[in-house]
């Protein structure tokens, strides 16, 4: 146990004692990994794995249950015109859209792809406890297996560590064994590495089956070096506990260039055991046409142009 | 388990042209030697011979140096500073144009990846040549008095381990400051000191202005004892490096000498742990370790000591050993046979004095000369391993307990090169920065280099500074001098 009990200063004294991260050398570290030339063999392979581990996202105002529906095929099924592309890791949604979701999953094979809701009041985690707890269990109610939900920053950035801790003890507990939980961090609000570490081994320490770097509605996103330190806190907490935390980087990552370095990222960091759809998720839409393209240009040797990918 | 394996990723050897053999380069042009004759240069990584260059004379020399001295009466001197520049600025233009070119030749005549090649040694020496062509213009402004003048003619001799950087660390300051130069590249890696001598021909750079002699020894001590030579620059070791002192005290040449060092890498307790550990990785690991500068001692504070170890044993087990010419490699081939064996001797030395030796898992290539990412435990300040340069990948890991047991530890050596500390306290930075005793001090990061930035030792590392305002005060004469 990590954690003697869940007051202020037992969270607080818990996390001081944590190594802090210098910034030039944590960027200077990601900088390089970004230098892995991955070619041929092991770039296809690299594609295949990243899509498996997308987590493929549609989170508007504006979505509606046909637009969802047409999500759900594509992660079946990404490229129509090839079987052997494998499905997504998850498709995520806003809680209304679970229920739209899971049906049209299960009604088009694919069944074994998990519904993930984004709750806690997303994106700002802005509301009481109460509706928080209530949103959470109104997505599992609707079919999701995971919830990605976001931490209070206000509470974290003023310090008011316990308050975050609860929150995310709270919401574990609704989840228990029927969903998986993803803390989201929401590292561009974070700023500093030093925060975003701390607030990673809290929202460990607290349950979290997964820490996930942002909603996706603020920038800076998921950057290298702060997936980086991310997989750094998941590899340490693993040594110190000897459970595996998965990371989610969402936000930014639209290439099949930004994917690939995300997989060296945690290849060189982590290590290969998180190079795993159950450890390691990407939170994307776009990525997955441009992972599309580049396999077949792989297979076939040409581009073959945005047309030849589906749009939704 | 899946597995992320790289596949190959090579640099593609197409755009260098090697030559089955090269002369000398005197007075702007390539000229067979004067009875000098011809020895081989091979890629270490695989023994292949690449070239076979010229071993340069006395002879050879003595028309060198007429030829530096002739350039620098009749045109070089006569130049402005602006005039200088210009030249400098179109040499530092065309080594970026044919980076690529400079990048792989280096690679495979020296051993280093091309990673590093490409991100550091080529980058770094064209923007030597960028600062010092701002300089040439800006001199009387250097304070270094009115009007400063340069020595004529400087004989430089550059080491294998950065053998462009090096030259470029040499060549630039010397032709910002107005000298003319004869200089010999290393034995084993003379290739990119000769393609450097056709930009200078591309360049148009008056004849005559840069010389450059291939040659061992031999050629060296024949620069050095040249009565023509006004300046000798050296960057060597420490053996070579006394000899020369010796050879030069009884003449008026101006000497400045960049020699060995054993630098201390000092982590506190506080440090940023993991960048801590890409900071030891780069120090003693970068460029396989042949490294004047690097952080070959590892000063750790005993509580944190074990956690350390795990994770660097963690991370060097991560390091890519292998053909230096694939993009993914991190630690290449050793340059040379000779060096191979004094890695070994010193690691046996290492080993028969009691420490204790780790090196990961690691597939070495059969042909070529290869030596693992090791680090020893248990050594003592009295051990070998400890006191001598093995300017090879090897680390000796020495604890200490207290802040002033650290910088006595460190400063415990007949170098003072460079020096490393990690910790989180700024106050530290700046009391350890005044304690320690080196020419270098790096805090929270190791081996960053930048032309602005004085380098140089203190002690048995050397006499003079390369590179910035410091760095040109040793090729010129005035009031300071």
């Amino acid at each position: 146990m990590l954690l003697t009990d869940s007051s202020e200063s037992s969270i607080k004294s818990f996390l001081k004692n944590l190594s802090p991260v210098d910034q030039v050398g944590a960027d200077s570290r990601a900088a390089m990994l970004a230098t892995r030339s991955i070619k041929t063999s092991s770039k296809l392979w690299a594609i295949e794995t990243a899509i498996a581990m997308i987590d493929l996202t549609t989170l508007e105002g504006a979505d509606t249950p046909g637009k969802v529906a047409a999500l759900c095929t594509k992660a079946v099924r990404p490229d129509p015109s090839d079987s052997s592309v494998p499905h997504v890791g998850a498709v995520c949604v806003y809680n209304d859209m679970v229920k739209i979701a899971r049906e049209h999953l299960d009604n088009n094979g694919g069944k074994e792809i998990p519904v993930a809701a984004v709750s806690t009041a997303f994106p700002s985690g802005r509301a009481s406890l109460d509706v928080k707890k209530r949103d959470t269990e109104d997505a599992i109610a609707s079919g999701a297996t995971e919830i990605d939900m976001v931490i209070d920053r206000g509470a974290f950035l003023s310090g008011n560590l316990e308050k975050v801790f609860t929150e995310i003890v709270c919401i574990k507990e609704i989840c228990g064994e029927r969903a998986h939980l993803k803390v989201i961090l929401e590292t561009g609000e974070l700023v500093t590495y030093d925060n975003v570490r701390k607030a990673s081994f809290l929202a460990m320490a607290a349950g979290a089956d997964f820490i996930k770097t942002s909603t996706g509605k603020v920038t800076p996103a998921a950057t290298a070096p702060v997936v980086l330190v991310m997989l750094e806190a998941v590899r340490d907490y693993f040594a110190m506990t000897g459970k595996r935390i998965g990371v989610k980087p969402a936000g930014g990552i639209r290439t099949t260039k930004d994917a690939i370095k995300q997989l060296v990222l945690v290849n060189e960091t982590a290590g290969p055991d998180w190079l795993d759809p159950k450890l390691f998720r990407i939170g994307a839409s776009a990525l997955l046409n441009d992972l599309l393209m580049q396999r077949m240009k792989m297979k076939s040797g040409q581009y073959s142009g945005r047309n030849y990918v589906t749009l939704d | 388990m899946m597995k992320f394996e790289y596949a190959p990723a090579p640099e593609s050897t197409a755009i260098v042209s090697i030559q089955s053999e090269y002369n000398l380069f005197i007075d702007g042009k390539f000229v067979p030697s004067k009875g000098g004759k011809r020895f081989e240069t091979i890629n270490p990584a695989n023994e292949k011979v690449l070239s076979r260059v010229t071993q340069a004379t006395a002879s050879d020399v003595d028309k060198a140096v007429k030829a530096a001295s002739e350039a620098y009466r009749k045109t070089w001197s006569k130049l402005t500073g602006a005039q200088r520049g210009k030249y400098l600025f179109r040499i530092a233009r065309i080594l970026q144009e044919r980076a690529r070119e400079f990048a792989v030749l280096e690679s495979m005549d020296n051993g280093k990846p091309i990673r590093e090649t490409r991100d550091t040694d080529i980058p770094l020496a064209a923007a030597h040549f960028f600062y010092h062509a701002g300089w040439a213009d800006k001199l009387d402004y250097a304070g270094l008095g009115k009007n400063p003048k340069p020595h004529g003619v400087v004989g430089q001799i550059i080491p294998w381990n950065f053998p462009m950087l090096m030259l470029a660390w040499k060549v630039a300051p010397a032709l910002a400051t107005g000298n003319t130069v004869v200089l010999k590249p290393a034995e084993t890696t003379p290739l990119t000191a000769l393609l450097f001598a056709e930009v200078c021909q591309q360049a148009d750079l008056p004849k005559g202005v840069v010389n450059i002699l291939t040659g061992d020894g031999a050629t060296g001590a024949a620069i050095v004892n040249h009565p023509g030579i006004n300046k000798i620059a050296f960057t060597g070791s420490t053996e070579v490096g006394k000899i020369i002192a010796k050879s030069v005290a009884s003449s008026k040449k101006a000497l400045t000498l960049e020699l060995g060092g054993k630098g201390a890498n000092i982590i506190f307790e506080d440090a940023p742990i993991d960048e801590t550990v890409e900071g030891i990785i780069n120090g003693i690991y970068f460029n396989q370790g042949h490294v004047c500068c690097a952080g070959s001692r590892l000063l750790v504070q005993e509580n944190i000591k074990e956690e350390l170890l795990e994770k660097l044993k963690r991370r060097m087990s991560m390091i890519r050993v292998g053909d230096p010419l694939d993009k993914n490699t991190d630690l290449g081939a050793i340059n040379s046979q000779a060096q191979l064996m004094k890695i070994r001797e010193l690691s046996e030395s290492g080993d028969a004095e009691g420490a204790e030796r780790w090196s990961p898992q690691c597939e070495l290539p059969e042909k070529g000369f290869w030596f693992p990412p090791t680090f020893f435990t248990g050594v003592s300040q009295a051990h070998r391993i400890a006191r001598e340069e093995i300017f090879g990948p090897v680390l000796s890991v020495i604890s200490f307990r207290t802040p002033s047991e650290a910088i006595e530890k460190a400063n415990n050596t007949p170098f003072g090169l460079s020096a490393g500390i990690w910790t989180d306290k700024g106050s530290r930075i700046l009391w350890g920065a005044q304690q320690l005793k080196a020419g270098v001090i790096w805090a929270n990061t190791f081996n960053k280099f930048d032309p602005a930035s004085p380098f140089g030792g203190y002690k048995e590392s050397g006499w003079g500074r390369e590179g910035g305002r410091h760095g040109l005060s040793a090729y010129l004469k005035g009031d300071f001098s």
